[in-house]
C-alpha cells in the first residue's frame, strides 16, 4: 500500500517535469544561458566575429569614469522614469475613480478610455509625431484655443521627454482597468458607514478607497518602473531613427546600449551596460519590496 | 500605521451602519448625488472627446491633400476626402508583402504561445511534484529581468545558429512559454476543481489526455486572452524585426512603416493612412473581443 503510494507520487513528479519542460528548456536556452554569457562577456572586448578577449573591469571602468554619453543616457532615463511613473500612476487612479461612478453610459466610457492602451507600435509613434508637429499638429492647435503658444515638442531638447510622457498618458487606460477592478472590490458597507458619519466624498476617497487599492498601486509602480527603464522603441522612432533626438535629449539607456551593440558592434561594452541597468532595476525593486509593508495594505492581514 | 488605524475605525462604524435605517441617509443625499452625477458625466464626456481626438486626427489627416496637411492653422475636417490616398499608400510601399509576412509570424506566435503556455500552466496548477514552488518562483522572477540583458547574448546565439535574417528568432522562443502567460493561465486553472482531474485519473486517463480533453476546453476564455495578447504583441513588435531582419522581402508591417517614414519624411497624409491601416486590425479585434482584453487585466491582478 505504502509502496504503491510512493510510485504514484514519483510518477506524478515525472509528469510534472514533463509538463514544465518547455519552460525549463526555454529558461536555460533563452534566459539563464544568455545571462551567464552576457555576464562573462561584459568583462571582455568582443565584436561577435572576434574571439572574446578578457579585459577585466575595463568596460565598467570606462563607462563610469569616462563615457559622457553613458551619463547622458542614464540621466535621460532617470528623468523620464521619475516623471512618467508618478504621472501615469496618478492619472490612472484619477481616471479609474471617475469611471467607478454610476453615470449613464459608463460601460461605453470605460471602453473608450481603454482603447488607446491596446494601440502601440510604429503607427502610434508616427501619429504622435504628427500630433506634436509645432505648426500643423493637433496638440498646439488645441493649446492655441486656450491662448497657449505651444512649444516645439520633439524639436526642442527641453520638451522631447515631456512629449513622450504625454503620449504615455494617452494610453493610461491599461492600468486604469487594474485600479477599477480593485476599486469595485471595496466593500460598500465601508462607504455607507463613512457617509452616515458625514465624511465628504474626498475624505472617503483618501481614507477608504486609496488604502484599499494600495496593493494595485504597488504592483503598478513596480512594473512601470521596470518598464520605464527599458524605454526604447518610441525613442528610436521619434528621435529620427535611433540617433537620440535633438541634443541627445532622447538618447535613453537602451538606445545607447543598442547603438553600442548593433551599430558599433562593441558587444562587451554593451553587455557591461546591460548589467549596470540590471543592477539598478534590481536595487530599486528590492527597495520597493522593503518599503511596501509601510504603506501597502493587504486585506485580512493582522497588524 | 495611521492608515490601518483609520480602517479599523471605519470597520466599527460599518457595524453601526447596519443598525441604522437606510432611508434617512438617502433623503438628504439625493439632490447632491444628482448634481455630482451630472458633473461626472460632463467631465467624462469631455475627456472622451479628448481621448478620441488623436484617432480622429489620424483619420482626417489621412484624407487630406498634401497642401492641406501643410496649411496653417490645421483643420479638424478635410476639405475634400481623398480616399485615393489609401490606394497610393498601398502602392508606394510593398504593404501586401509586409502584411503577408506579419500574418505568417503572428499566426505562428499565437499558436506557439497558446499551446506552450497552456501545457506549462497545467503542470504548475494541477500536478503535484517536488520543486514546483522553486520553479514557479523562477518563472515569476524572469519577469523582473530587463529584456536588453538577454537581448544581446540571444542575438549572438541566433547569429551563431545562422538564424539572422530568418523568422526563427521571432517565432521559436514563443514555443517555450513566457512568465506572464504562464501566470495568467495558472490562475485560471486554479479555478477548475481538482476533483474533475482526480476523477479522470481514476478512469485511467493520463495527464496528457486530461490536459488535451479537459484542460484546453475548460480554459478556452483564458486561452482567448492569451491569443489576443500575443497577437497584439507580435503584430506590434518592432524591436525583434528591426534586429533580425535585413532583407526587405522579409520586413513586417512595423518595420515597413518605419522605412516608409524614412522615405516620405513629412508627407503626413500618406503616413497617417499607412499607420491607420496597420492599427485597424488591432482596433477591430478590440471591439469584437473586448471581454478577453479586460479578463486578461483582471486575471493578471490576481483576482477573479
Amino acid at each position: 500500500m505504502r509502496k504503491k503510494g510512493w510510485t504514484m507520487r514519483r510518477k506524478e513528479g515525472i509528469y510534472g517535469y514533463i509538463f514544465i519542460m518547455p519552460f525549463i528548456v526555454g529558461f536555460i536556452g533563452f534566459t539563464a544561458g544568455p545571462l551567464l554569457f552576457s555576464l562573462a562577456g561584459s568583462f571582455t572586448d568582443y565584436n561577435i566575429t572576434s574571439q572574446m578577449e578578457f579585459i577585466g573591469v575595463e568596460n565598467y571602468q570606462s563607462l563610469i569614469v569616462e563615457d559622457g554619453l553613458f551619463r547622458t543616457s542614464l540621466w535621460n532615463t532617470l528623468y523620464y522614469v521619475a516623471l512618467s511613473v508618478p504621472l501615469t500612476t496618478l492619472g490612472a487612479i484619477f481616471l479609474s475613480a471617475l469611471l467607478n461612478q454610476d453615470v449613464p453610459g459608463i460601460r461605453y466610457f470605460r471602453t473608450l478610455y481603454y482603447l488607446p492602451a491596446i494601440l502601440s507600435g510604429v503607427g502610434v509613434y508616427l501619429l504622435w509625431m504628427q500630433l506634436l508637429e509645432p505648426g500643423t499638429g493637433m496638440v498646439n492647435l488645441i493649446l492655441s484655443w486656450v491662448g497657449i503658444d505651444g512649444p516645439n515638442w520633439l524639436f526642442d531638447p527641453d520638451w522631447t521627454k515631456p512629449s513622450l510622457i504625454l503620449m504615455k498618458l494617452w494610453s493610461v487606460g491599461g492600468s486604469m482597468l487594474l485600479y477599477l477592478a480593485s476599486m469595485q472590490g471595496v466593500s460598500k458597507s465601508l462607504y455607507e458607514a463613512a457617509e452616515i458619519d458625514g465624511a465628504s466624498r474626498w475624505k472617503q476617497f483618501i481614507h477608504i478607497t486609496i488604502p484599499m487599492i494600495t496593493p494595485v498601486i504597488f504592483f503598478d509602480v513596480v512594473t512601470s518602473l521596470i518598464g520605464g527603464f527599458q524605454i526604447f522603441q518610441e525613442a528610436y522612432i521619434m528621435s529620427g531613427n535611433g540617433e537620440g533626438g535633438p541634443a541627445n535629449s532622447l538618447l535613453f539607456y537602451n538606445l545607447y546600449m543598442w547603438n553600442q551593440a548593433f551599430e558599433s558592434f562593441d558587444m562587451g561594452y554593451a553587455m557591461a551596460m546591460s548589467w549596470i541597468l540590471f543592477v539598478i532595476v534590481f536595487i530599486l525593486t528590492i527597495i520597493n519590496l522593503k518599503l511596501a509593508p509601510r504603506w501597502v495594505h493587504y486585506e485580512g492581514e493582522e497588524k | 500605521m495611521a492608515k490601518t488605524d483609520d480602517k479599523t475605525v471605519y470597520m466599527d462604524k460599518s457595524e453601526k451602519a447596519k443598525s441604522l435605517s437606510k432611508p434617512r441617509y438617502f433623503e438628504h443625499r439625493g439632490n447632491r448625488n444628482n448634481m455630482w452625477k451630472v458633473f461626472n458625466f460632463v467631465l467624462l464626456a469631455a475627456g472622451s472627446l479628448l481621448i478620441l481626438s488623436p484617432l480622429w486626427w489620424m483619420f482626417a489627416t489621412s484624407l487630406k491633400t498634401m497642401q492641406e496637411v501643410m496649411a496653417y492653422p490645421p483643420s479638424f475636417f478635410p476639405e475634400s476626402w481623398e480616399w485615393g490616398n489609401y490606394i497610393r499608400t498601398w502602392q508606394v510601399a510593398p504593404f501586401t508583402t509586409y502584411t503577408i509576412n506579419t500574418l505568417t509570424i503572428t499566426t505562428l506566435v499565437v499558436f506557439g504561445s497558446v499551446l506552450a503556455n497552456s501545457f506549462i500552466a497545467y503542470g504548475f496548477a494541477k500536478i503535484p511534484f517536488r520543486g514546483k514552488n522553486i520553479w514557479f518562483a523562477i518563472v515569476l522572477s524572469t519577469m523582473m529581468i530587463p529584456g536588453f540583458v538577454t537581448l544581446i547574448p540571444q542575438y549572438v546565439l541566433f547569429s551563431k545558429l545562422g538564424w539572422v535574417n530568418t523568422y526563427y528568432p521571432l517565432i521559436v522562443p514563443h514555443f517555450f512559454g513566457s512568465a506572464f502567460y504562464i501566470f495568467l493561465l495558472r490562475q485560471f486553472y486554479m479555478t477548475i476543481p481538482t476533483e474533475l482531474i482526480e476523477a479522470a485519473k481514476i478512469e485511467g486517463a493520463s495527464h496528457f489526455y486530461i490536459w488535451w480533453k479537459i484542460g484546453l476546453p475548460l480554459t478556452k476564455p483564458a486561452l482567448a486572452t492569451v491569443a489576443i495578447f500575443s497577437f497584439n504583441g507580435a503584430w506590434n513588435d518592432f524591436l525583434g524585426p528591426l534586429l533580425y531582419l535585413n532583407d526587405e522581402n522579409l520586413y513586417t508591417l512595423q518595420l515597413g512603416l518605419a522605412v516608409f517614414k524614412g522615405q516620405l519624411n513629412t508627407q503626413w497624409n500618406y503616413l497617417m493612412a499607412g499607420s491607420l491601416l496597420v492599427l485597424l486590425p488591432v482596433i477591430l479585434l478590440f471591439f469584437f473581443f473586448q471581454k478577453y482584453f479586460i479578463q486578461g487585466i483582471n486575471l493578471s491582478s490576481g483576482g477573479k
